[in-house]
């Protein structure tokens, strides 16, 4: 549903300067949204400053620089700091993308502004609650389904047919894009998103799939699928390069190719 | 609120309503349709503008204009019953809102849609 305007509990507050590391030259400014839910206090945007000679050069290491040496409470999550792993998914500089393949170069802005991923619930600082897409993404089954019984060795699947799920199998999951569509958030629970229909595309697509009929049916909804209008943001957003975009449309002309 | 619902109860919700498509291709053929119709409605409207009663009266009389017409006005209210539905699918926010606000959008819609096609048989057979 839209909403204009935040709840009053949800305003975000200014928060507190961090000061400055001694004896830096090299100056960042970071200004990071932070909510705690033990506090019962508003959100608020802390400023910090990290010395740029003393840290590595992406997103995720001026906020692992914050958290060791200046302010142990700011909470993010992040693994495996090369993009692969999709935790430190969070809202930089005005777009969703990895904390970890960001340089701190390309941020347009003097100040790094960070917030969480939009319009999910906040568990706490920069991680969101993302308990709903991911029973999106189980709803949809993202396994290979078969009726056939299993083959002693492997499924076999031609060099072409293998080409088509270039630019999905990458997917991470890290709902960059899922949380930056505005139909998302209006209809968070009824529409699956950006990355979840990526993903049943992918199903959709494989040659080996048995259960495309299935997978259809389930989607044949004016919400599920249809909310998507083509708006680009997940595509604009994806920190891999995908387009999830190209994918609900190629869903939507398989649902058309059907019936026609 | 406390909401002790499971995430799957919440992401399957009542399961899919099985159409949709219908909804999204009805929309593009309208759409299509749209483009040499309106083209027709507006070089009609450009051509005509100032003309006498009785001289636009007449032209929308024969068989062909009236014809043109009744497709432009079937095709345009369709598409716009479309995609206004859809705008207010997006943003109503209450159920019972989106519900009032889907009546009036199908109700606007046919009245508007009998109205001018009573207005177009009454100018091509006289009266």
């Amino acid at each position: 549903m839209v909403q204009l305007t935040l709840p009053k509990n949800s305003k975000v507050k200014q928060g507190k300067v961090w000061p400055k590391p001694e004896g830096a030259k090299n100056l960042r400014e970071y200004k990071i949204y932070r909510w705690s839910p033990d506090d019962g206090e508003n959100p608020r945007v802390d400023t910090y400053y990290v010395d740029m000679d003393d840290c590595g050069p992406m997103v995720l290491d001026g906020l692992i620089y914050i958290k060791n040496k200046i302010d142990p409470t700011l909470t993010f999550r992040r693994s495996c700091r090369e993009g692969i792993c999709g935790s430190c998914a969070m809202n930089i500089d005005g777009t969703n993308t990895l904390a970890c393949t960001k340089g701190m170069d390309e941020v347009t802005q003097d100040t790094v502004k960070i917030y969480p991923l939009p319009h999910m619930p906040v568990v706490k600082d920069l991680v969101p609650d993302l308990s709903v897409p991911y029973a999106q993404l189980s709803s949809i089954e993202p396994w290979l389904q078969t009726v056939t019984p299993e083959p002693a060795t492997e499924w076999k699947q031609s060099h072409e047919d293998r080409v088509k799920l270039d630019g999905l199998y990458e997917c991470i999951l890290c709902f960059c894009c899922q949380t930056s569509c505005p139909s998302y958030w209006w209809n968070g629970e009824r529409y699956l998103g950006p990355a979840v229909l990526l993903q049943a595309y992918r199903w959709l697509i494989d040659s080996r799939d048995e259960a495309t009929g299935e997978r259809l049916d389930n989607l044949e909804d004016p919400f599920r699928l249809y909310r998507c209008h083509t708006i680009m943001n997940c595509t604009q957003a994806c920190p891999k390069g995908l387009n999830p975009a190209k994918a609900i449309a190629n869903i939507k002309k398989m649902m058309v190719e059907r019936r026609i | 609120m406390s909401d002790m619902r499971t995430p799957l109860k919440r992401a399957r919700g009542m399961g899919a309503a099985k159409e949709g498509t219908g909804h999204f291709w009805h929309q593009r053929l309208t759409a299509l349709a749209n483009i040499p119709l309106v083209i027709f409605f507006v070089g009609f409207v450009i051509t005509y503008n100032g003309a006498s009663y009785e001289e636009i009266r007449g032209v929308l009389a024969n068989p062909v204009i009236t014809v043109i017409m009744m497709l432009a006005l079937l095709s345009i209210l369709y598409h716009m019953k479309l995609g206004m539905q859809m705008i207010i699918e997006d943003y109503a926010e209450k159920e019972g809102m989106k519900v009032l606000l889907l009546l009036l959008n199908i109700s606007f819609v046919f009245i508007l849609g009998v109205v001018s096609f009573f207005a177009l048989v009454k100018i091509a057979f006289g009266g």
